[in-house]
Protein backbone atom coordinates (compact mmCIF):
# COMPACT_ATOMS: atom_id res chain seq x y z
CA UNK A 1 0.00 0.00 0.00
CA UNK A 2 1.70 3.58 -0.68
CA UNK A 3 -0.15 7.06 0.11
CA UNK A 4 0.72 9.83 -1.31
CA UNK A 5 1.63 11.79 1.60
CA UNK A 6 3.67 15.82 2.27
CA UNK A 7 7.06 15.05 3.78
CA UNK A 8 5.41 16.13 7.17
CA UNK A 9 2.50 14.45 7.35
CA UNK A 10 4.30 10.86 6.31
CA UNK A 11 6.65 11.01 9.18
CA UNK A 12 3.56 11.85 11.35
CA UNK A 13 2.03 9.05 10.11
CA UNK A 14 5.13 6.73 9.96
CA UNK A 15 5.50 8.37 14.41
CA UNK A 16 1.71 6.95 14.76
CA UNK A 17 2.20 3.68 13.40
CA UNK A 18 5.27 2.66 15.24
CA UNK A 19 3.44 4.29 18.17
CA UNK A 20 0.88 1.94 17.93
CA UNK A 21 2.44 -1.20 17.04
CA UNK A 22 5.05 -0.18 20.09
CA UNK A 23 1.72 -0.28 22.00
CA UNK A 24 0.32 -3.75 20.47
CA UNK A 25 3.87 -5.09 20.73
CA UNK A 26 3.81 -3.69 24.39
CA UNK A 27 0.26 -5.30 25.43
CA UNK A 28 1.45 -8.65 23.83
CA UNK A 29 4.19 -8.62 25.63
CA UNK A 30 2.78 -8.16 29.09
CA UNK A 31 0.00 -11.07 28.10
CA UNK A 32 2.88 -13.33 26.98
CA UNK A 33 4.68 -12.88 30.45
CA UNK A 34 1.75 -13.07 32.12
CA UNK A 35 1.04 -16.30 30.36
CA UNK A 36 4.69 -17.67 31.08
CA UNK A 37 4.35 -16.83 34.33
CA UNK A 38 0.91 -18.64 35.19
CA UNK A 39 2.73 -21.18 33.71
CA UNK A 40 5.75 -21.25 35.82
CA UNK A 41 4.08 -20.45 39.13
CA UNK A 42 2.87 -22.04 41.92
CA UNK A 43 4.99 -25.12 41.92
CA UNK A 44 5.17 -27.36 45.03
CA UNK A 45 8.58 -27.22 46.55
CA UNK A 46 10.69 -29.99 44.65
CA UNK A 47 7.66 -30.29 41.69
CA UNK A 48 6.72 -28.36 38.87
CA UNK A 49 4.19 -26.27 38.23
CA UNK A 50 0.70 -27.66 38.34
CA UNK A 51 0.05 -26.05 34.59
CA UNK A 52 3.49 -27.31 33.06
CA UNK A 53 2.07 -30.47 34.61
CA UNK A 54 -1.09 -30.43 32.56
CA UNK A 55 0.58 -29.77 29.09
CA UNK A 56 2.93 -33.08 29.95
CA UNK A 57 -0.43 -34.47 30.37
CA UNK A 58 -1.82 -33.34 27.21
CA UNK A 59 1.39 -34.68 25.46
CA UNK A 60 1.20 -37.52 26.84
CA UNK A 61 -2.52 -37.83 25.08
CA UNK A 62 -1.09 -37.20 22.01
CA UNK A 63 1.73 -39.30 22.12
CA UNK A 64 -0.30 -42.28 23.07
CA UNK A 65 -3.38 -41.77 20.53
CA UNK A 66 -1.12 -40.84 17.95
CA UNK A 67 2.35 -42.23 18.14
CA UNK A 68 2.91 -45.61 20.50
CA UNK A 69 2.35 -48.92 19.10
CA UNK A 70 3.51 -52.51 20.61
CA UNK A 71 4.64 -52.77 16.90
CA UNK A 72 7.00 -49.89 17.22
CA UNK A 73 10.44 -51.27 18.59
CA UNK A 74 13.60 -49.82 20.19
CA UNK A 75 16.56 -49.89 18.06
CA UNK A 76 18.21 -53.25 18.72
CA UNK A 77 22.20 -53.31 18.62
CA UNK A 78 25.21 -55.49 17.70
CA UNK A 79 27.36 -57.08 21.01
CA UNK A 80 29.83 -55.06 19.73
CA UNK A 81 27.62 -51.41 20.55
CA UNK A 82 27.75 -52.56 24.03
CA UNK A 83 29.06 -50.05 26.12
CA UNK A 84 30.04 -49.92 29.81
CA UNK A 85 26.76 -49.53 31.93
CA UNK A 86 27.04 -47.23 34.70
CA UNK A 87 25.12 -47.41 38.19
CA UNK A 88 23.48 -44.29 38.42
CA UNK A 89 21.46 -44.20 41.54
CA UNK A 90 20.98 -46.41 44.31
CA UNK A 91 17.59 -45.29 45.63
CA UNK A 92 15.82 -48.82 47.18
CA UNK A 93 18.93 -50.93 46.82
CA UNK A 94 21.14 -49.54 48.87
CA UNK A 95 21.16 -52.15 51.62
CA UNK A 96 22.73 -55.62 50.80
CA UNK A 97 20.81 -57.61 48.92
CA UNK A 98 19.43 -60.88 51.31
CA UNK A 99 18.18 -63.67 48.90
CA UNK A 100 16.93 -65.58 51.77
CA UNK A 101 14.55 -63.24 52.25
CA UNK A 102 13.95 -61.68 48.40
CA UNK A 103 10.71 -62.63 46.92
CA UNK A 104 8.60 -61.12 44.49
CA UNK A 105 4.63 -60.00 45.37
CA UNK A 106 2.22 -59.93 42.51
CA UNK A 107 -0.69 -58.13 43.15
CA UNK A 108 -3.66 -59.05 40.69
CA UNK A 109 -5.98 -56.72 38.92
CA UNK A 110 -9.43 -55.80 41.17
CA UNK A 111 -8.07 -57.21 44.33
CA UNK A 112 -7.54 -60.69 43.24
CA UNK A 113 -5.33 -62.85 45.85
CA UNK A 114 -1.63 -61.69 46.14
CA UNK A 115 1.06 -64.52 45.30
CA UNK A 116 4.51 -64.67 46.15
CA UNK A 117 6.81 -66.00 43.52
CA UNK A 118 10.59 -66.83 43.85
CA UNK A 119 13.13 -66.52 40.80
CA UNK A 120 12.79 -69.75 39.39
CA UNK A 121 9.20 -69.62 39.01
CA UNK A 122 10.07 -66.05 36.95
CA UNK A 123 12.30 -68.14 35.16
CA UNK A 124 9.95 -70.82 34.47
CA UNK A 125 8.79 -68.38 31.53
CA UNK A 126 10.30 -68.11 27.84
CA UNK A 127 13.75 -66.48 27.76
CA UNK A 128 14.21 -63.13 25.46
CA UNK A 129 17.32 -61.08 25.53
CA UNK A 130 17.69 -57.98 23.59
CA UNK A 131 20.52 -55.49 23.19
CA UNK A 132 19.32 -52.08 23.29
CA UNK A 133 20.04 -48.59 23.87
CA UNK A 134 19.52 -47.52 27.65
CA UNK A 135 18.36 -43.81 28.10
CA UNK A 136 18.86 -41.66 31.09
CA UNK A 137 16.64 -38.89 31.01
CA UNK A 138 19.75 -36.64 31.97
CA UNK A 139 20.61 -37.20 28.44
CA UNK A 140 23.22 -40.26 28.12
CA UNK A 141 22.33 -43.42 26.87
CA UNK A 142 24.55 -46.63 27.20
CA UNK A 143 23.77 -49.85 25.27
CA UNK A 144 23.17 -53.24 27.00
CA UNK A 145 22.04 -56.75 26.94
CA UNK A 146 19.78 -58.18 29.26
CA UNK A 147 18.38 -61.16 29.69
CA UNK A 148 14.94 -62.07 31.16
CA UNK A 149 11.34 -62.99 30.49
CA UNK A 150 8.47 -60.87 28.80
CA UNK A 151 6.58 -58.94 31.53
CA UNK A 152 3.51 -59.59 29.30
CA UNK A 153 4.18 -62.97 29.02
CA UNK A 154 4.74 -63.26 33.19
CA UNK A 155 1.31 -61.17 33.61
CA UNK A 156 -0.61 -63.72 31.44
CA UNK A 157 0.98 -66.84 33.47
CA UNK A 158 0.88 -65.63 37.16
CA UNK A 159 -1.87 -62.53 37.12
CA UNK A 160 -4.29 -63.34 34.14
CA UNK A 161 -6.60 -61.53 33.66
CA UNK A 162 -4.54 -58.63 34.97
CA UNK A 163 -3.63 -57.37 31.21
CA UNK A 164 -6.71 -55.10 31.62
CA UNK A 165 -5.65 -53.16 34.66
CA UNK A 166 -4.25 -49.54 33.12
CA UNK A 167 -1.24 -49.16 34.92
CA UNK A 168 0.99 -51.60 36.14
CA UNK A 169 2.85 -50.45 40.15
CA UNK A 170 6.59 -51.66 40.73
CA UNK A 171 8.51 -51.30 44.16
CA UNK A 172 11.55 -52.26 45.98
CA UNK A 173 11.65 -54.54 48.99
CA UNK A 174 12.26 -51.21 51.33
CA UNK A 175 9.71 -49.15 49.48
CA UNK A 176 11.89 -46.62 48.54
CA UNK A 177 12.02 -46.90 45.00
CA UNK A 178 8.54 -47.08 43.41
CA UNK A 179 7.32 -46.80 39.59
CA UNK A 180 3.92 -46.89 37.91
CA UNK A 181 4.01 -47.46 34.11
CA UNK A 182 0.63 -47.47 31.97
CA UNK A 183 -0.35 -50.85 30.94
CA UNK A 184 0.56 -50.74 27.02
CA UNK A 185 4.00 -50.38 27.69
CA UNK A 186 4.13 -52.38 30.26
CA UNK A 187 3.00 -54.73 27.80
CA UNK A 188 5.14 -54.12 25.26
CA UNK A 189 6.82 -56.97 24.15
CA UNK A 190 10.47 -55.58 24.55
CA UNK A 191 9.71 -55.24 28.22
CA UNK A 192 11.23 -57.18 30.33
CA UNK A 193 11.82 -58.95 33.54
CA UNK A 194 15.64 -59.33 33.63
CA UNK A 195 18.01 -61.24 35.62
CA UNK A 196 21.01 -60.88 33.47
CA UNK A 197 22.85 -57.94 32.15
CA UNK A 198 25.60 -58.03 29.09
CA UNK A 199 25.64 -61.46 29.54
CA UNK A 200 26.54 -62.01 33.38
CA UNK A 201 24.21 -61.96 35.94
CA UNK A 202 23.25 -58.55 37.07
CA UNK A 203 24.97 -56.65 39.67
CA UNK A 204 23.48 -55.73 43.27
CA UNK A 205 24.07 -51.74 41.73
CA UNK A 206 22.24 -52.67 38.62
CA UNK A 207 19.27 -54.29 40.05
CA UNK A 208 19.67 -57.91 41.11
CA UNK A 209 18.04 -60.28 41.68
CA UNK A 210 15.26 -58.96 39.13
CA UNK A 211 14.79 -55.62 37.65
CA UNK A 212 12.19 -53.94 34.80
CA UNK A 213 14.04 -53.39 31.73
CA UNK A 214 11.56 -51.32 29.55
CA UNK A 215 13.24 -49.65 26.44
CA UNK A 216 10.08 -47.37 25.46
CA UNK A 217 10.41 -45.94 28.93
CA UNK A 218 13.27 -43.44 30.34
CA UNK A 219 15.95 -45.32 32.78
CA UNK A 220 13.82 -43.74 35.98
CA UNK A 221 10.87 -46.39 35.33
CA UNK A 222 13.57 -49.12 34.96
CA UNK A 223 13.19 -50.48 38.44
CA UNK A 224 15.95 -52.65 39.98
CA UNK A 225 16.02 -55.27 42.71
CA UNK A 226 11.67 -55.43 41.96
CA UNK A 227 9.78 -56.56 45.69
CA UNK A 228 6.44 -56.02 44.11
CA UNK A 229 4.31 -55.86 41.51
CA UNK A 230 0.69 -54.72 41.06
CA UNK A 231 -1.98 -53.74 38.44
CA UNK A 232 -4.07 -50.77 39.48
CA UNK A 233 -6.74 -48.93 37.91
CA UNK A 234 -5.27 -45.84 38.75
CA UNK A 235 -1.52 -44.78 38.73
CA UNK A 236 0.02 -45.61 41.88
CA UNK A 237 2.95 -43.34 43.26
CA UNK A 238 5.99 -42.88 41.18
CA UNK A 239 9.51 -41.92 42.57
CA UNK A 240 10.73 -39.28 40.31
CA UNK A 241 6.75 -37.95 39.35
CA UNK A 242 6.71 -36.79 42.42
CA UNK A 243 9.95 -34.94 42.27
CA UNK A 244 8.85 -33.40 39.12
CA UNK A 245 9.53 -35.31 36.27
CA UNK A 246 6.66 -36.57 33.60
CA UNK A 247 4.82 -39.58 34.89
CA UNK A 248 4.86 -40.88 31.39
CA UNK A 249 7.66 -40.45 30.36
CA UNK A 250 7.90 -42.24 26.54
CA UNK A 251 10.16 -42.80 24.39
CA UNK B 1 13.92 18.07 0.93
CA UNK B 2 10.67 19.19 -0.55
CA UNK B 3 10.26 16.14 -2.53
CA UNK B 4 6.77 14.39 -1.63
CA UNK B 5 7.22 11.13 0.78
CA UNK B 6 5.63 8.59 1.01
CA UNK B 7 4.99 5.26 3.47
CA UNK B 8 6.07 1.97 1.73
CA UNK B 9 5.29 -1.36 3.10
CA UNK B 10 8.43 -3.25 3.78
CA UNK B 11 6.75 -6.54 6.05
CA UNK B 12 3.86 -7.55 6.26
CA UNK B 13 2.38 -7.76 9.80
CA UNK B 14 1.69 -11.52 9.49
CA UNK B 15 5.49 -11.85 8.83
CA UNK B 16 5.62 -9.21 12.16
CA UNK B 17 3.82 -11.44 14.14
CA UNK B 18 5.34 -14.63 13.59
CA UNK B 19 9.25 -12.66 13.88
CA UNK B 20 8.13 -11.02 17.30
CA UNK B 21 6.39 -13.94 18.77
CA UNK B 22 9.41 -16.32 17.65
CA UNK B 23 12.22 -14.29 19.64
CA UNK B 24 10.41 -14.52 22.70
CA UNK B 25 9.75 -18.19 22.64
CA UNK B 26 12.63 -19.13 20.70
CA UNK B 27 14.72 -17.23 23.92
CA UNK B 28 12.72 -19.69 26.41
CA UNK B 29 13.19 -23.04 23.84
CA UNK B 30 17.00 -22.20 24.47
CA UNK B 31 16.66 -21.16 27.95
CA UNK B 32 15.42 -24.28 29.14
CA UNK B 33 17.11 -26.72 26.49
CA UNK B 34 20.00 -25.36 28.63
CA UNK B 35 18.39 -26.55 31.62
CA UNK B 36 18.06 -30.27 29.91
CA UNK B 37 21.91 -30.19 28.35
CA UNK B 38 23.31 -29.25 31.71
CA UNK B 39 22.13 -32.80 33.15
CA UNK B 40 24.52 -34.44 30.19
CA UNK B 41 26.87 -31.33 29.07
CA UNK B 42 29.85 -33.46 26.83
CA UNK B 43 30.15 -31.13 23.97
CA UNK B 44 33.16 -29.71 23.02
CA UNK B 45 35.19 -27.27 20.85
CA UNK B 46 38.59 -29.18 20.33
CA UNK B 47 40.60 -31.94 19.59
CA UNK B 48 41.42 -35.09 20.79
CA UNK B 49 42.68 -34.41 24.44
CA UNK B 50 43.05 -30.77 23.93
CA UNK B 51 39.84 -28.93 24.51
CA UNK B 52 39.54 -25.33 23.51
CA UNK B 53 35.51 -24.34 25.02
CA UNK B 54 33.58 -27.07 27.14
CA UNK B 55 29.99 -26.23 26.56
CA UNK B 56 29.77 -25.01 29.27
CA UNK B 57 32.61 -23.96 31.95
CA UNK B 58 31.43 -24.18 35.53
CA UNK B 59 31.94 -20.32 35.82
CA UNK B 60 29.02 -20.33 33.04
CA UNK B 61 26.83 -22.66 35.68
CA UNK B 62 27.30 -20.35 38.36
CA UNK B 63 27.05 -17.31 36.83
CA UNK B 64 23.65 -18.50 35.07
CA UNK B 65 22.60 -20.66 37.63
CA UNK B 66 20.85 -22.94 35.59
CA UNK B 67 22.03 -25.95 37.47
CA UNK B 68 19.66 -28.85 38.91
CA UNK B 69 16.36 -27.55 36.84
CA UNK B 70 16.33 -30.94 34.43
CA UNK B 71 12.59 -31.41 35.64
CA UNK B 72 11.92 -27.65 35.12
CA UNK B 73 13.33 -27.45 32.11
CA UNK B 74 11.95 -30.42 30.03
CA UNK B 75 8.06 -29.30 31.32
CA UNK B 76 9.16 -25.91 30.05
CA UNK B 77 10.53 -27.26 26.87
CA UNK B 78 7.83 -29.30 26.27
CA UNK B 79 5.13 -26.75 26.84
CA UNK B 80 6.70 -24.04 24.76
CA UNK B 81 7.76 -26.84 21.72
CA UNK B 82 4.07 -26.75 20.89
CA UNK B 83 3.73 -22.56 20.14
CA UNK B 84 7.45 -22.82 18.58
CA UNK B 85 5.76 -25.27 15.63
CA UNK B 86 2.40 -23.97 15.38
CA UNK B 87 4.09 -20.83 14.84
CA UNK B 88 6.87 -21.95 12.71
CA UNK B 89 4.40 -23.92 10.84
CA UNK B 90 2.20 -21.20 10.36
CA UNK B 91 5.10 -19.03 9.14
CA UNK B 92 6.01 -21.17 6.47
CA UNK B 93 2.58 -21.78 5.17
CA UNK B 94 1.88 -18.30 4.90
CA UNK B 95 5.13 -17.29 3.26
CA UNK B 96 3.94 -20.42 1.07
CA UNK B 97 0.78 -19.48 -0.12
CA UNK B 98 1.06 -15.58 -0.22
CA UNK B 99 3.91 -15.79 -2.66
CA UNK B 100 5.86 -13.91 0.12
CA UNK B 101 8.89 -16.52 -0.18
CA UNK B 102 9.47 -15.15 -4.07
CA UNK B 103 11.28 -12.17 -1.67
CA UNK B 104 13.40 -14.61 0.54
CA UNK B 105 14.06 -17.86 -0.79
CA UNK B 106 17.87 -17.53 -2.59
CA UNK B 107 18.02 -17.15 -6.50
CA UNK B 108 20.77 -18.28 -8.45
CA UNK B 109 22.66 -14.87 -8.19
CA UNK B 110 22.11 -14.94 -4.54
CA UNK B 111 25.09 -17.08 -3.74
CA UNK B 112 27.59 -14.48 -5.89
CA UNK B 113 25.70 -11.21 -4.36
CA UNK B 114 26.26 -12.36 -0.87
CA UNK B 115 29.83 -12.29 -1.16
CA UNK B 116 29.59 -8.59 -1.89
CA UNK B 117 27.57 -7.97 0.78
CA UNK B 118 29.68 -9.89 2.78
CA UNK B 119 32.64 -7.73 1.60
CA UNK B 120 30.56 -4.21 1.92
CA UNK B 121 29.58 -4.72 5.32
CA UNK B 122 33.04 -5.90 6.35
CA UNK B 123 33.93 -2.36 4.99
CA UNK B 124 35.33 -2.78 1.88
CA UNK B 125 34.19 -0.77 -0.90
CA UNK B 126 32.46 -2.57 -2.86
CA UNK B 127 29.48 -2.00 -5.14
CA UNK B 128 26.46 -3.70 -4.05
CA UNK B 129 23.96 -4.76 -6.91
CA UNK B 130 20.24 -3.81 -6.85
CA UNK B 131 18.03 -5.53 -4.23
CA UNK B 132 14.52 -6.54 -3.12
CA UNK B 133 12.83 -6.51 0.17
CA UNK B 134 16.20 -8.34 1.12
CA UNK B 135 19.35 -8.53 0.24
CA UNK B 136 21.32 -11.94 -1.23
CA UNK B 137 23.17 -12.49 2.16
CA UNK B 138 19.66 -12.08 4.04
CA UNK B 139 17.72 -13.75 1.51
CA UNK B 140 20.28 -17.00 2.20
CA UNK B 141 20.52 -16.15 5.74
CA UNK B 142 16.83 -15.98 6.32
CA UNK B 143 16.23 -18.89 4.34
CA UNK B 144 18.48 -21.10 6.41
CA UNK B 145 17.34 -20.00 9.80
CA UNK B 146 13.79 -21.09 9.05
CA UNK B 147 14.82 -24.14 7.45
CA UNK B 148 17.22 -24.81 10.67
CA UNK B 149 14.03 -24.27 13.05
CA UNK B 150 12.60 -27.33 10.70
CA UNK B 151 15.57 -29.05 11.09
CA UNK B 152 15.53 -28.38 15.42
CA UNK B 153 11.87 -29.76 15.14
CA UNK B 154 12.90 -33.03 13.42
CA UNK B 155 16.08 -33.76 15.87
CA UNK B 156 13.76 -32.86 18.83
CA UNK B 157 11.43 -35.03 17.76
CA UNK B 158 13.97 -37.94 17.71
CA UNK B 159 15.40 -37.21 21.09
CA UNK B 160 11.64 -36.75 22.46
CA UNK B 161 10.59 -40.16 20.83
CA UNK B 162 13.70 -42.19 20.00
CA UNK B 163 11.26 -45.48 20.06
CA UNK B 164 8.28 -44.39 18.21
CA UNK B 165 10.35 -42.65 15.73
CA UNK B 166 13.03 -44.74 15.55
CA UNK B 167 13.36 -44.65 11.26
CA UNK B 168 13.53 -40.63 12.33
CA UNK B 169 16.16 -41.29 14.59
CA UNK B 170 18.63 -43.57 12.12
CA UNK B 171 17.82 -41.04 9.58
CA UNK B 172 19.58 -38.48 11.67
CA UNK B 173 22.25 -40.93 12.36
CA UNK B 174 21.26 -42.28 15.48
CA UNK B 175 20.04 -40.85 18.93
CA UNK B 176 23.34 -39.11 20.09
CA UNK B 177 24.30 -37.47 16.73
CA UNK B 178 20.53 -36.34 16.74
CA UNK B 179 21.03 -34.22 20.15
CA UNK B 180 24.38 -33.81 18.54
CA UNK B 181 22.82 -31.80 15.79
CA UNK B 182 19.73 -30.39 18.01
CA UNK B 183 22.63 -28.86 20.39
CA UNK B 184 24.56 -27.59 17.64
CA UNK B 185 21.44 -25.87 15.90
CA UNK B 186 20.86 -24.19 19.01
CA UNK B 187 24.27 -22.77 19.19
CA UNK B 188 23.91 -21.64 15.51
CA UNK B 189 20.91 -19.78 16.48
CA UNK B 190 23.06 -18.09 19.02
CA UNK B 191 25.30 -17.18 16.60
CA UNK B 192 23.13 -15.63 14.36
CA UNK B 193 21.46 -13.42 16.78
CA UNK B 194 24.58 -12.08 17.65
CA UNK B 195 25.05 -11.28 13.57
CA UNK B 196 21.26 -10.40 13.95
CA UNK B 197 21.48 -7.73 16.40
CA UNK B 198 24.62 -6.31 14.88
CA UNK B 199 23.14 -5.95 11.37
CA UNK B 200 20.36 -4.50 12.95
CA UNK B 201 22.22 -1.71 14.87
CA UNK B 202 24.18 -0.49 11.57
CA UNK B 203 21.08 -0.68 9.41
CA UNK B 204 19.41 1.93 12.03
CA UNK B 205 16.05 3.19 13.39
CA UNK B 206 13.90 3.43 10.03
CA UNK B 207 14.94 -0.87 9.30
CA UNK B 208 13.94 -1.58 12.56
CA UNK B 209 10.88 0.61 12.54
CA UNK B 210 9.91 -1.42 9.52
CA UNK B 211 9.54 -4.84 11.16
CA UNK B 212 7.94 -2.58 13.92
CA UNK B 213 5.30 -0.73 12.18
CA UNK B 214 5.96 -2.47 8.85
CA UNK B 215 6.65 0.48 6.84
CA UNK B 216 9.29 3.02 5.68
CA UNK B 217 8.88 6.74 4.80
CA UNK B 218 10.58 6.36 0.98
CA UNK B 219 10.60 9.76 -1.55
CA UNK B 220 8.02 9.09 -3.96
CA UNK B 221 10.74 9.06 -6.59
CA UNK B 222 12.70 6.07 -4.77
CA UNK B 223 15.85 6.16 -2.61
CA UNK B 224 14.37 5.83 1.25
CA UNK B 225 15.78 6.17 3.96
CA UNK B 226 17.00 3.18 5.14
CA UNK B 227 20.39 1.91 3.00
CA UNK B 228 19.46 -1.46 3.13
CA UNK B 229 18.21 -3.89 5.96
CA UNK B 230 19.19 -6.25 8.67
Amino acid sequence: MERKLTELSAQEEIARRTRRSFIVIGAGAVAGAAGIAGLVSGAPEGDIPPALRGVLGFNEKIARTALYSNDHLAQTYPASAIGDQKVNGDVGIDTDLDMATWKLEVVPFHGGTPRILTMDDVKSLPHFEETIDFKCVEGWSTVSQFAGVRLADFTAKFAPGSQAAPCVGMRTPDEEYYVSIDAPSAMHPQTLLAWEMNGKPLTEGHGAPLRLVIPVKYGIKNIKRIGRIEYTEKPTPDYWEERGYDWYAGL
Amino acid sequence: MDETQILEEKHKLATRWFHWINFPILTLMIASGMLIYWAYDPYRIGIGSITLFHFFPDWFYDLTKIDHKLSLGMAIHFTMAWIFTINGIAYVLYTAVSGEWRELVPEKKSFREAALVAMHDMGLKVALPPQGRYNAAQRITYSLIVFMGGLSLLTGLAIYKPAQLNWLVAALGGYEWARWEHFWLTMSYVGFFGIHIAQVIRAGWANFRSMVCGYDVVAAGGTKESEHGA
